[in-house]
């Protein structure tokens, strides 16, 4: 009897995941056909390409949420939240005061995304593993993220002021998100660490459903606790740096995504989870954007439209009672 | 045989267990007594390798627990900390299914299966199989976590005040089930009890600890006494014999 209604339960998270699977595909026919005029060829590789970067950016930002909220065992904080995006545009800041802005444009994007990827996954590390391995509690984590990110901005207001004009419109330019401007070269590296990502992601699935049962609980049960971490927080910090790579920081686009699909699928397993929240993300991603684009005028930028959807959610959750 | 020599913690500046040794030997059901902060829980942390080592060393079967896979101790060792606290949207099959999760690393085999439905069956769990672990009484979620212990099917069941919650149906339940198997299957037991009586008419030794220090360990009529007792809990009590069981009557 339980077997059975088990394999119902499944079957309806299961049938949950097709209908988003679904909708992630007409929202994006929807983006790429709607308002097709002028010189096609170059429209629709405008767009296709505009298309490839929400993609990569919703399924990278959802895992990386994911799999950030598992490890450290609350659904509040996100990679974004404990500074990983300020500690971004801290380092291209950092970059471009050294190098100059003509240095800085210089540099061939795949090497400087490697550069962003090894110093944020050694930051990550460094910053994150201590803390989890002390067990800190929800209150002290958001603390601590807070600090870190005024840190961080603080330094880079101060760089930032030291930097002459020109270098300044460099930075602009490389920091603040957008879709509108996707490097081709970026777009490949990219797509190869989120697809790589996303495959260790899912390889873990189960690892991660033992993990959500919390650290002692998790041992117990034969997860070398101390290892798995540090390598799930490493592909964070490959998933986060391939998004903010490609549009720049996005700070409540992975709460709004996972919190929405844990309450859309119903289930923590991870299975379920990880797929649904990166259908969600694109839904949400390619949704706004074609609606911006073709109902409201095209003017507006989806990045404030979703920080501001996002911020709410966020109070919305921490008015809620803080949920673990 | 679960060995420990010399082991010492320090958390935050002070001294929670100071150079404890003892062995507790292959099968039977060991009880740890002691006031609260007489470093129970934290020993059977260290034992189960939840926390790193400071000092000394801890063999289960051999195997230190330091340097041994996380994964190979897994499957002789299953522990159920106090309170380990529970996700939401989880279903008590799936949480009791869990336990099974050193053994097969994915996806459930009908062995498993097996396995889970009598671990349901056994804590009285079968009718609640389908809820969520989050509508459930404190009593009941204890029993699902318990379950789940068992599912794990290792030689050495490690129990953190197991009885929290239980009402007495349950914890005389839980109890004649830990000697059960303890007689049946061999295996071994070790707990942390408050209540005295279940120590003294359930366990075949005694640990008693306090201040971090290990101040008897033997049979359990050798180490329930009253000259003992007193030592640990800081006042007297009688022992008596009531129908063939020993009976600390502390109330009075």
């Amino acid at each position: 009897m339980t077997e059975v209604a088990m394999q119902r339960g499944l079957v309806r998270h299961e049938g949950r995941l097709a209908t988003m699977a679904a909708a992630a595909v007409v929202v994006g026919a929807a983006f790429m056909t709607i308002g097709l005029r002028g010189d096609l060829a170059f429209v629709i590789e405008l767009r296709a390409l505009r298309l490839a970067a929400m993609v990569l950016v919703g399924v990278a930002v959802a895992v990386s949420t994911v799999v950030f909220q598992t490890v450290c065992a609350n659904r509040i904080i996100t990679p974004s939240i404990m500074g990983l995006d300020s500690l971004y545009v801290f380092c291209q800041t950092a970059l471009v005061f050294s190098l100059s802005g003509f240095g800085f444009a210089g540099i061939d994007p795949r090497l400087h995304f490697l550069g962003n990827f090894t110093v944020m996954t050694s930051l990550a590390l460094a910053l994150f593993l201590p803390m989890l391995r002390r067990r800190f509690d929800l209150t002290l984590m958001l603390l601590t993220g807070v600090v870190l990110g005024v840190l961080f901005r603080s330094l880079t207001t101060l760089l930032a002021r030291l930097l002459d004009p020109n270098d300044f419109a460099v930075l602009q330019g490389a920091v603040f998100a957008s879709f509108n401007t996707v490097e081709p070269g970026l777009l490949l590296l990219a797509g190869v660490i989120t697809v790589a990502g996303v495959a260790i992601a899912w390889r873990a699935r189960h690892v991660l459903d033992v993990l959500a049962l919390g650290t002692d609980t998790a041992i117990g049960l034969g997860v070398a606790w101390r290892g798995t971490a540090a390598g799930l927080l490493v592909l964070v910090a490959a998933l986060v740096s391939a998004s903010t790579a490609l549009v720049g920081p996005m700070a409540f686009l992975g709460l709004l995504v996972v919190s929405l699909t844990e309450r859309i699928v119903g289930t923590n397993r991870h299975a379920i989870l990880l797929p649904a929240a990166a259908f969600t993300a694109i839904i949400v991603l390619v949704g706004g954007q074609t609606i911006l684009q073709h109902a409201l005028g095209g003017e507006g930028s989806l990045g404030i439209v979703v920080e501001f959807a996002g911020g709410i959610v966020f109070l919305a959750i921490l008015f809620a009672g803080g949920r673990r | 045989m679960i060995e420990i020599a010399g082991v010492s913690l320090a958390l935050g500046g002070s001294r929670i267990l100071d150079n404890v040794s003892l062995t507790v030997p292959k099968g039977g059901v060991t009880a740890l007594v002691g006031p609260n902060g007489a470093g129970k829980s934290s020993l059977l942390s260290l034992i189960a390798r939840l926390r790193p080592l400071q000092s000394g060393r801890i063999t289960v079967d051999g195997l230190p627990v330091d340097t041994t896979p996380s994964r190979q101790l897994a499957k002789i060792m299953a522990i159920l900390r106090q309170d380990p606290g529970v996700v939401s949207r989880l279903r008590v099959v799936e949480l009791v299914g869990f336990g099974r999760f050193p053994h097969h690393r994915g996806r459930l085999t009908a062995e498993d299966r097996e396995i889970i439905a009598a671990s349901l069956e056994q804590f009285d769990l079968s009718d609640l199989a389908l809820r969520f672990i989050d509508t459930l009484s404190g009593g009941q979620r204890q029993r699902a976590l318990v379950a789940m212990t068992f599912c794990q099917g290792t030689d050495y069941i490690l129990l953190d005040e197991p009885l929290n919650n239980l009402d007495m149906f349950h914890a005389r339940n839980l109890m004649r089930t830990l000697r059960r198997i303890a007689d049946e299957h061999g295996k071994t037991v070790l707990i942390v009890l408050h209540d005295i009586n279940h120590a003294a008419s359930y366990a075949d030794r005694v640990v008693a600890m306090k201040d971090g220090a290990v101040v008897a360990m033997g049979e359990t009529g050798d180490v329930i006494r009253p000259d003992i007792l007193e030592s640990i809990f800081g006042f007297s009590m009688r022992v008596e014999n009531v129908a063939g069981r020993l009976t600390v009557l502390h109330h009075a």
